[in-house]
């Protein structure tokens, strides 16, 4: 292409988002970096370099450990629901049949509420003396403690998880299905395969790199969790729903331990990283493409 | 026949049940909220349809939280996300997707990096900064609100995204535009943005959704009640009525109308199946 503008014009274009992005990431981010490096603890005007102390000292910690457990638990029951249900959701929503857009819209509702308000929701379900536990009772279970039991509360947090984000993947994995093609359904259906054998010897393998594509959004999402925690549990019971962001949210405004909290954020970054890597090079790299 | 007839109906009644869950804890919330004061409302078994209907329960808690000021908190910051997010992102899309330029892998690839950093793993420097730059609402309340605003001004998903679109436009009309004496910057603004309205909106709506949502930076930054986005005063809502479930109901209820009518009135953006990773993951 002829170049019709000037040679400064593109970095007048690029200026105010770059700017943006130096000051609200780049900076922080190295900043991150290197207050994990510093020690805070002694006093928090006049900090000095440490070495990897602070490395040292968040690693003999138990309660990170227990905060790294319970983010790969997290982790573990959430991202596999998250890949299959709204794959399912998605095959019975993409059919030719009346109403489907109502189902559409009441299915993805909860995306758009606010977490905190799903989370006072899902509370107010949990509480003691609630109807959840009215259900269980009436199936012949004792009631839980759905959020007072360290043996049940991860698991009742990641359940809201799955609640609010059933409808978002269900919208990718139906726009995926859109690009299946429909004669590979006439060849099944030629062979007498019934609707169950039809979806897992066409639809699965056609949509396993979206379904790969679900998985790392849905692990990175999971990773970063925070305001099921602190609007359902605050972490408790016995730190058993304390995970790494609340654990850096916790260090860092709480107790004002800036080197905990940016060395946990360091750990934070990589294990990022690296799924958002995997992520960019294989699934999206498309939308990246020079 | 038959079998058309029995897979429409396992269809619509598996439909039906997902559908149903999904809006389960916000009948419950209604149900609860919409309950008198004499209701026992942990009764067994439990009951839907309120014995003493009544919107006491709403209009008490209106009476003490300051919804509207919340509401319009929460609109300020969105809205001026948004217009940031659009203006910020389609700029700095046009030499990524158009021009040729020094450094332009590098500036590429910078973008780029930034999608791989979590903003909870740099919250703690953000934070930092924006004291430095007095962006709290100690300082006032235009302060308060662009320290809400400025960190989420711009993402690289919005500038991928516009990038996308841009990509799509056949060359030769910014060509032809520029024999016809048209600067660059208005072949971006009289030729690129109208023909990317479609994109220009989906990326405003879930930047809205997004900024509307969001808790974890609030909570932080915010000191002064009176700044309060929707989502930390619902949260705020536990605290102040803490056994109250009836107060707490109705306070969730009232804070989710807006961002419901906003969400029946854009559907088609939502459910179209054409948006995919428009949203922040």
């Amino acid at each position: 292409m002829n170049t019709f503008y000037k040679k400064y014009i593109p970095y007048l274009f690029l200026l105010p988002a770059i700017v943006m992005l130096v000051i609200f990431f780049f900076v922080p981010f190295f900043q991150t970096i290197i207050l994990s490096f510093y020690d805070y603890s002694k006093d928090i005007y006049s900090p000095f370099f440490a070495g990897i102390e602070n490395y040292k000292m968040l690693f003999s910690n138990k309660e990170f450990y227990q905060t790294l457990f319970n983010t790969f638990m997290f982790l573990i029951m959430v991202v596999p629901v998250l890949a299959i249900l709204p794959l399912v959701v998605a095959i019975f929503i993409n059919q030719k049949i009346k109403g489907i857009n109502i189902y559409k819209v009441l299915i993805y509702l909860p995306v758009v509420v606010s977490i905190v308000v799903v989370a006072i929701a899902f509370k107010w379900l949990y509480s003691q003396e609630g109807i959840l536990n009215y259900i269980i009772e009436f199936l012949g279970i004792s009631p839980i403690g759905w959020l007072t039991d360290t043996k049940f509360a991860m698991l009742s947090v990641a359940i809201v998880t799955i609640y609010k984000g059933i409808g978002y993947y269900m919208m990718i994995y139906l726009s995926a299905l859109i690009g299946v093609p429909k004669d590979l359904y006439e060849a099944t259906e030629v062979d007498g395969a019934n609707e169950f054998v039809k979806h897992l010897t066409v639809t699965i393998p056609h949509l396993m790199p979206v379904i790969a594509l679900v998985v790392t959004i849905s692990s990175i999402s999971a990773l970063k969790v925070f305001a099921e925690i602190y609007v359902m549990t605050k972490g408790g019971p016995l730190n058993s729903t304390k995970t790494i962001v609340y654990y850096i949210y916790e260090r860092a405004f709480e107790n004002l331990d800036l080197s905990m909290a940016a060395t946990a954020s360091v750990v934070l970054l990589a294990v990022i990283m690296i799924f958002s890597i995997i992520n960019i090079t294989f699934f999206e790299n498309k939308r990246y493409k020079l | 026949m038959i079998k058309k007839f029995l897979k429409g109906f396992s269809v619509h009644s598996f439909l039906i049940i997902m559908s149903f869950l999904s809006l389960f804890p916000f009948i419950w919330l209604i149900s609860t909220a919409l309950k008198g004061i004499d209701e026992n409302i942990f009764q067994y078994p439990p009951y839907f349809i309120p014995k003493q209907f009544t919107w006491e329960n709403f209009t008490g808690v209106w009476k003490q939280i300051p919804f509207l000021l919340y509401f319009l908190n929460s609109f300020v910051v969105a809205l001026f996300t948004v217009i940031l997010n659009l203006i910020f992102s389609s700029l700095a899309a046009y030499p990524l997707a158009r021009m040729e330029f020094k450094g332009r892998n590098f500036i590429f690839c910078l973008v780029l990096a930034t999608i791989m950093i979590p903003f909870q793993a740099i919250m703690l420097p953000v934070y930092l900064i924006v004291l430095k730059l007095h962006l709290v609402d100690s300082y006032g309340l235009v302060c308060g609100y662009l320290g809400l605003i400025l960190p989420f001004a711009v993402n690289a998903f919005g500038i991928f995204l516009m990038r996308q679109a841009f990509l799509t436009i056949p060359k030769e009309m910014e060509e032809a535009a520029f024999v016809d004496g048209c600067s660059v910057f208005n072949i971006w603004k009289k030729i690129l943005l109208p023909m990317t309205a479609p994109t220009l909106a989906v990326l405003a709506i879930f930047t809205f959704i997004g900024s509307w949502g969001e808790f974890l930076w609030p909570s932080i930054v915010l000191t002064n009640k009176s700044l309060y986005t929707l989502p930390v005063g619902v949260n705020d809502l536990q605290g102040m009525f803490s056994a109250n479930w009836r107060y707490i109901a109705a306070g969730s209820i009232i804070s989710i109308i807006p961002i419901i009518i906003f969400f029946i009135v854009m559907q088609k953006y939502f459910v179209s199946g054409q948006n995919e990773g428009a949203v922040k993951g």
